[in-house]
């Protein structure tokens, strides 16, 4: 099991579960963050402290506040 | 209802509606242009702040058909009344029309987050024709489609298009044709299904509240409708259209479903899903290869030492091209008016009307026009950081900023757009999705330096500040300038950040925000979107600043006095008798003696209007800020818009065409005395003067828009009233503190 803030810019994972406040939780969903996807770390925006992930072929990136709700675990 | 009007024009038969939907950055807005070309209209949705786009086409076989452009969601799920406006359009609800096709559009780079959509359209059993665009870039990354597969196991056409190329527009004409000639063909039902007996239990459970008019006799549609209720009502939410049973119906279900450590979301969610990963190899040959060109792009753009400082130049350029582009323009608008000005003023003999035509109509009708060149770049820059995909970097960029202010990087576009007008900035502020983002930005856009402001600064500054160097090489002009534009940025930040903690606090809203890939502009939508913005500013901040400069030329003009105003007609007179023959010895002795009593009779004019009198009334209250009862009036035409003070400080002092550059005006500021013989112009006055309208709220048109962007009366008196509060305040401080500390 792993944090956001474990994974390596560059590295792929797979998502276990997401959390936080439902409608947060519905609208990752429906953009294909779902539990088993494979997801990509593409950078992290030090600037505003964000997190930029490549995940079914879109590129969404999110608060590394807010992503810390996501379980990822590491994949090869 | 509204919907239908275009068919209601229309001679004949009802004219077919479809609506085009989509992602987000998928070209449907591009599609929507091509297909229909120039017939647009541009309306909002009854109750909300976003604009309605429909346009007229004409198929090969001749068939008229009216064209919606849905705003484009990721989903249908909707939580606030804007999301809410994709689901009325394409099911039909609440006072929208039933469209008879969907076109959805379709990136073919992201299929599976696209065809998510596509899955709740098919449900719904609106007939569907999917245009699947951006093959051509898919193709480039040695990817493809089968384009027969995934019509065969959607059940529905599928074109491959370029939208922005222009390609498979034909085949996709024919397309609509076929699904408008045979509906039932286009409507395959629904893909993926409810498996589980208790989500179908709590489906049904809901569908019951549903009231008929939604579910226009299909079992399959109820429970979608049903399904999107589920996801949707939240509590709270700012849904319109969700019937109360509905709304009960949804929340006591999940909460239901939740104490039997059920998740209906993700039931839902994952059933559609599981639908497309399933039959996704069926259609897509991979490859490895991802988008390269935009990765590397941003590996430099976003990059975390020089991504931020290229982002500063960038909107430094943006910002200085703003006024330079715009300043041969705005010369060319000027002079044309001041032409035709004098064109009329030769062509008719003095009389009111004369002056109304001339001072009235056609100045207002300039200080409107004036604005244009600005507001088209600035919607030009705006619609090429949208086509580009650099506005979302930008959003990132400024989110942390924004944060402090409780807002998110969204609002950093519309606050820069305010320092070229408030009013196209608060028009911008519709990209947020909540109000509450949406109320504290425009509370505090006005406060940013507009380019009506700069005249005012310009004439003060060249009036009453020497173009001297400061400590040998900074020109203290250009410095009070930029010391201006701080001032205001620095009290607009501060502004909204004690807004969001106090009126307007609310939880931070996580930001989920998509990057999408770099692309070449559409320049024919860009030009398109900056025309309609244009016109949509010319209405709007038009009418009002036309009417106030009426309004302020009547109040200065009258009451009029008949013995002055035969005295001053004979002076008139006399004067083009003695320019008529210059020959004569005593000339310029004789005009002087004219023109002095011109003066006066020019001053007690000013003096007995209601203009003048309004502003011998305020003189008390702005007397502490230095100002006398001349300014006052100024500042009471600066009520109306800011500009106009320029032009009324030239009536004031009866120089005729005054603008910020007239040398006229500015010897004339400098030598106005007050009755004990001191200057009523000193440096302090200057600044004070410049601090007050670079806090007032002083423009009718900036109200005008925030009321139809809110809604609401009490927001416009609020900015009205704390703005104008912190002006004065401002002002005495900085007034009454330079004169403790020495100053005159």
């Amino acid at each position: 099991m792993q944090r956001t803030s474990e994974i390596h810019p560059g590295d792929s994972a797979r998502l276990l579960q997401i959390g936080g406040e439902r409608s947060f939780c519905r609208r990752l969903m429906e953009l294909g963050f779902l539990p088993g996807t494979s997801v990509r770390l593409v950078r992290r925006i030090v600037v505003g402290d964000l997190v930029e992930f490549e995940v079914r072929g879109g590129h969404i990136s999110l608060r590394a506040s807010e992503a810390v709700a996501l379980v990822f675990e590491r994949t090869r | 209802m509204r919907a239908q009007s275009p068919a209601a024009l229309a001679a004949g038969p009802r004219t077919p509606l479809v609506a085009v939907a989509g992602n987000p950055n998928t070209g449907k807005t591009t599609l929507f242009n091509r297909l229909t070309k120039s017939d647009q209209k541009v309306a909002n949705y009854p109750g909300v702040t976003v604009d309605r786009h429909v346009g007229r086409m004409r198929l090969a076989s001749g068939l008229q058909i009216s064209v919606l452009d849905v705003p484009g969601t990721y989903s249908l799920s909707a939580r606030s009344r804007e999301e809410e406006i994709a689901i009325q359009s394409i099911a039909g609800l609440g006072g929208e029309a039933l469209p008879d096709l969907v076109l959805l559009v379709v990136d073919a780079t992201q299929l599976s987050r696209n065809l998510y959509m596509a899955l709740q359209i098919l449900e719904l059993e609106v007939p569907l024709v999917v245009a699947l665009n951006m093959t051509d870039v898919l193709e480039d990354r040695g990817e493809s489609i089968d384009t027969e597969a995934l019509s065969r196991d959607l059940g529905v056409q599928v074109i491959s298009i370029s939208a922005l190329k222009g390609r498979g527009i034909d085949g996709l004409e024919r397309a609509i044709e076929l699904a408008l000639a045979n509906p039932a063909s286009a409507r395959p039902g629904p893909r993926w299904k409810p498996e589980t007996a208790d989500l179908v239990a709590d489906l049904d459970f809901i569908a019951a509240a549903l009231p008929a008019d939604w579910i226009r006799g299909s079992t399959a549609r109820a429970r979608a409708l049903a399904a999107w209720a589920l996801l949707s009502v939240d509590d709270p939410d700012e849904l319109h259209v969700v019937p109360d049973a509905v709304r009960r119906a949804a929340l006591d279900r999940r909460t239901r479903a939740a104490a039997a450590g059920r998740q209906v979301d993700a039931e839902i969610i994952r059933g559609r899903y599981g639908w497309i990963d399933a039959h996704m190899p069926a259609f897509v040959r991979p490859s490895t290869r991802g988008r390269e060109v935009s990765e590397r792009a941003d590996a430099v753009l976003l990059n975390p030492w020089i991504g931020f400082p290229l982002f500063l130049l960038a909107m430094s350029v943006v910002f200085l091209a703003l006024f330079s582009w715009s300043e041969p323009a705005i010369g060319w608008i000027e002079s044309a008016f001041g032409f035709v000005n004098d064109v009329v003023r030769g062509g008719m003999s003095p009389s009111i009307v004369r002056d109304f035509i001339t001072d009235g109509l056609i100045a207002g009708v300039g200080s409107v026009v004036v604005f244009l060149p600005q507001i088209l770049l600035l919607f030009l820059f705006i619609g090429v950081l949208e086509d580009t995909g650099y506005m979302a970097r930008v959003a990132l960029l400024m989110d942390r900023v924004m944060r402090a202010m409780g807002l998110n990087g969204r609002a950093f576009v519309p606050m820069l757009s305010g320092y070229a007008c408030a009013v196209p900035a608060i028009l911008a502020t519709r990209t947020m999705e909540r109000q509450r983002d949406r109320t504290l930005t425009m509370m505090v856009i006005p406060l940013m330096t507009c380019s009506a402001r700069l005249p005012v600064y310009t004439l003060v500054i060249a009036a009453l500040f020497p173009p001297t160097l400061l400590l040998g090489f900074a020109p203290v002009q250009a410095l009070l300038l930029v010391a201006m534009y701080l001032f205001s940025t620095v009290l607009a930040l501060v502004v909204a950040a004690v807004l969001s903690r106090t009126m307007l606090k609310a939880p931070s809203v996580p930001l989920i925000l998509e990057l999408p890939p770099y692309r070449t502009p559409h320049w024919p939508s860009v030009v398109r979107q900056m025309l309609q913005k244009s016109r949509a500013f010319l209405s709007e901040a038009g009418t009002v600043i036309l009417v106030c400069t009426v309004i302020l030329w009547g109040l200065l003009s009258f009451p009029k006095d008949g013995a002055r105003e035969a005295r001053r007609a004979e002076l008139q007179t006399q004067v083009a008798a003695i320019e008529s023959e210059p020959s004569s010895p005593d000339v310029q002795a004789r005009l002087d003696v004219l023109a002095s009593e011109q003066g006066e009779l020019a001053g007690d004019a000013l003096r007995a209007s209601y203009a003048g009198r309004l502003g011998q009334a305020i003189e008390p209250t702005i007397e502490p800020l230095g100002f006398d009862w001349k300014i006052g009036i100024g500042l009471i035409g600066a009520f109306a818009a800011r500009e106009v003070f320029v032009a009324t400080m030239g009536v004031v002092y009866g120089i005729g065409d005054a603008d910020e550059e007239s040398a006229t005006l500015r010897d004339r500021i400098r030598a106005e005395t007050r009755a004990n013989g001191e200057p009523v112009y000193t440096p302090l006055v200057g600044l004070s003067l410049m601090v007050f309208f670079a806090l007032a709220c002083q423009c009718m048109s900036t109200l005008a828009a925030v009321r139809r962007e809110t809604k609401s009366w009490g927001w416009v008196a609020f900015l009205f009233v704390y703005m104008t509060a912190l002006a004065w305040i401002a002002s005495f401080v900085v007034y009454q503190g330079g004169r403790l500390l020495g100053f005159s």
